[in-house]
């Protein structure tokens, strides 16, 4: 392999590493709020590509996208009322399954309101053929996108759990409940909210990544199992374990497409997970505290 | 305490033998063949039922091992193994009985590996890979176990995709029945119906009851104990561990024989029925049918696969399996038998007032 190709093969593994790092601090901000793992979280970035791809028909498009980011956040919010809110003190069992289930209802709805077809935005600046070449590698505009947003999106979470009074108390509430209760914070909403976060967030990763990969009804589920892979390699709970993980995921992924056939691309990532959950199971990135978590879970 | 499971075996294949009458009687024979798909399908949900409602283990990989036992069957039995007086493995599988010859589409005839070595080799492997998966798999809980075992589902299913040698995108045709005896054959097409059919469910109901006998015996209480509480039955003495494990690869054995037998069965094998949706099922049948509940898992299977088979849900089939885990779970988490609607309607009403 010529050193640049290895680059070109580089940039797409971070373009879609990148992504696969954004499901995962979706996992993340639930499980860290809920001790839930939100097996639906991947359906929140097609659910994002596919609105956003429907309203960039009628709306200009930072307007679709955000119409897009907000009606998915409302998704999330009402998928933590209607299935997950009012369980007492449910199993971890019952939780993954149900949160399967609404996984394949919401991909079951996107197939009857979108059908079968594909899917994808306009590129945000630029086009197809804009690309420009940087060390003998070509660079699309909407790369840039998809990583200058993941880079935005783990910075501003920071600013928001670390400076911002909503952050510490969903920080609080993850940290104990009861508490948190105690102190007068409304934890119910906070769970709420980080549903509709996780979903916001995986929505937008949806919309910068659909004009380069496109969005079909049954994207999710690939999504999420990789989205999973990284939260588990980075350390559950570990937003830039989970930045630093994707990456690795994506361009093991794709540099694994040079040497093997593009349809074992999805063996390769699951191959990681089965290897990590069993043999370092509190991730590369992670801590100890964070495994001990994992497993009350 | 033990004669309500045998009247449950009689009630049973008395209900099996109604029906073959019943809808050959009616003219309705063709329903029999759809019967005898869903039952092997509710074979591989009695495993699971063992692992995930008695156990507390849950699997979404119950695909991947049905996929290992079809696609196992269905390559080893329409191989081109060359004439008999060929290479050295010909000449010793047809020497040893483990190969047979069987017409080829010119009229010719096939050297293969026989049905029976097969579906042996197919369970070997199942049983293998089950135990190789289940180490590691298994030390793990929640989320972590579900997770891990899509993931082997999803690998199972990726490699055949992506495999020319496994038919990729086509799947395997051209499978031949599986003879087990004069009158007992899997497969052979519309004229040997009824016989697939008491074969299938003759499996189940036998299967069924071992496995009752099973969950009352020693090891089962030990697996129910382990539901409840895994710190508190290795304090009792119970070898977690290994118990979990035997469970997941019997479990996985079922599903390996159900993925045999439905290849022989339709004549082949294609990746769309090894998708992770088919695990999800699995679940779907075990959560709905009750949580350590066979009989509940045999019955929901019996219906639900059929009526999927039929055609009845139309193109809303997965929608309904994800209505029936998310409505099942939430409402009757220990299966339908066990609804507490006095509970959610209190429960409901709470939340009005609130």
């Amino acid at each position: 392999m010529t050193l640049e190709l290895f680059l070109q093969y580089l940039l797409a593994g971070l373009t879609y590493g990148s992504i696969y790092a954004v499901v995962a601090i979706g996992f993340n901000i639930v499980y860290s709020a809920s001790g839930v793992i939100n097996f639906a979280q991947g359906e929140f970035v097609m659910l994002g590509g596919m609105i956003a791809g429907s309203m960039a028909r009628l709306l200009p498009l930072p307007l679709a996208v955000a119409v897009a980011v907000a009606a998915t956040a409302a998704v999330g919010a009402l998928v933590e009322l209607v299935f997950v809110r009012w369980l007492v003190r449910p199993t971890v069992l019952r939780l993954v399954v149900i949160t399967i289930g609404v996984a394949i209802l919401l991909r079951e709805a996107a197939l009857s309101i979108w059908g079968e077809g594909v899917r994808s935005l306009p590129y945000f600046t630029g086009d197809e053929l804009s690309a420009f070449s940087l060390w003998g590698v070509r660079v699309s505009p909407q790369v840039l996108w998809v990583l200058g947003t993941t880079v935005a999106t783990v910075a501003l979470l920071r600013l928001f759990f670390g400076h911002t009074m909503l952050g510490w108390e969903m920080r609080a509430c993850a940290n104990n409940r009861d508490s948190a209760a105690l102190c007068g914070i409304p934890t119910r909403r906070l769970l709420t909210l980080s549903f509709a976060l996780a979903a916001a967030i995986g929505a937008l990763a949806g919309c910068v990544v659909s004009p380069i990969a496109y969005t079909s009804y049954s994207v999710g589920g690939s999504l999420a199992v990789k989205g999973f892979t990284v939260a588990i390699l980075g350390g559950l709970g570990n937003s830039s374990g989970a930045l630093a993980a994707g990456l690795v995921l994506g361009v093991l992924e794709s540099l694994s497409v040079s040497l093997w056939p593009t349809a074992y691309k999805d063996v390769v990532a699951l191959t990681v997970l089965l290897g990590i959950l069993s043999f370092r199971p509190s991730g590369l990135f992670g801590s100890r505290e964070a495994s001990r978590l994992g497993e009350a879970g | 305490m033990r004669a309500g499971p045998r009247v449950r075996v009689a009630v049973l294949a008395a209900a099996v033998a109604a029906l073959q009458l019943a809808l050959s009687g009616a003219g309705k024979g063709f329903y029999l063949t759809q019967l005898t798909m869903a039952a092997y399908d509710t074979l591989a949900a009695l495993g699971l039922s063992l692992l995930m409602g008695y156990g507390g283990q849950i699997s979404l990989g119950q695909a991947g091992f049905f996929a290992i036992g079809g696609y196992t069957s269905a390559r080893l039995t329409t191989l081109d193994l060359g004439p008999p007086s060929g290479s050295g493995l010909a000449r010793a599988l047809a020497a040893l009985h483990l190969a047979s010859f069987r017409p080829d589409f010119a009229g010719g005839e096939l050297l293969s590996v026989a049905p029976l070595a097969a579906l042996a080799a197919a369970l070997l492997l199942g049983a293998a890979v089950a135990v190789a998966i289940g180490v590691p798999v298994l030390r793990l809980r929640g989320h972590s176990l579900a997770m891990a075992t899509l993931a082997f589902g999803v690998i199972v299913s990726s490699v055949v995709v992506g495999t020319e040698a496994l038919g990729a995108a086509d799947g395997l045709h051209g499978v031949p029945p599986l003879a087990l005896g004069p009158f007992l054959r899997v497969g052979g097409g519309p004229s040997h119906r009824v016989e697939n059919y008491y074969l299938a469910w003759g499996l189940v109901v036998v299967t069924a009851s071992l496995l009752e006998n099973l969950v009352h015996s020693r090891a089962g209480r030990a697996l129910r104990a382990l539901h409840g509480s895994e710190d508190a039955a290795g304090a009792m003495g119970i070898d977690a561990a290994a118990l979990k494990r035997k469970t997941f690869v019997l479990a996985a054995v079922l599903a390996t024989a159900a993925g045999a037998f439905t290849a022989h069965l339709d004549g082949g094998i294609g990746p769309a029925e090894v998708s992770a949706m088919r695990s999800v099922r699995y679940v779907a049948l075990v959560a709905v049918g009750g949580m350590g509940n066979l009989w509940g898992t045999l019955a929901a299977s019996a219906v639900l696969c059929f009526l999927s088979l039929r055609g009845t849900f139309g193109v809303h089939d997965d929608a309904v399996f994800g209505g029936i885990l998310v409505l099942s779970m939430l409402f009757a988490p220990e299966g339908i038998l066990h609804a507490d609607l006095g509970a959610l309607a209190a429960r409901l009403r709470g939340r009005e007032a609130g």
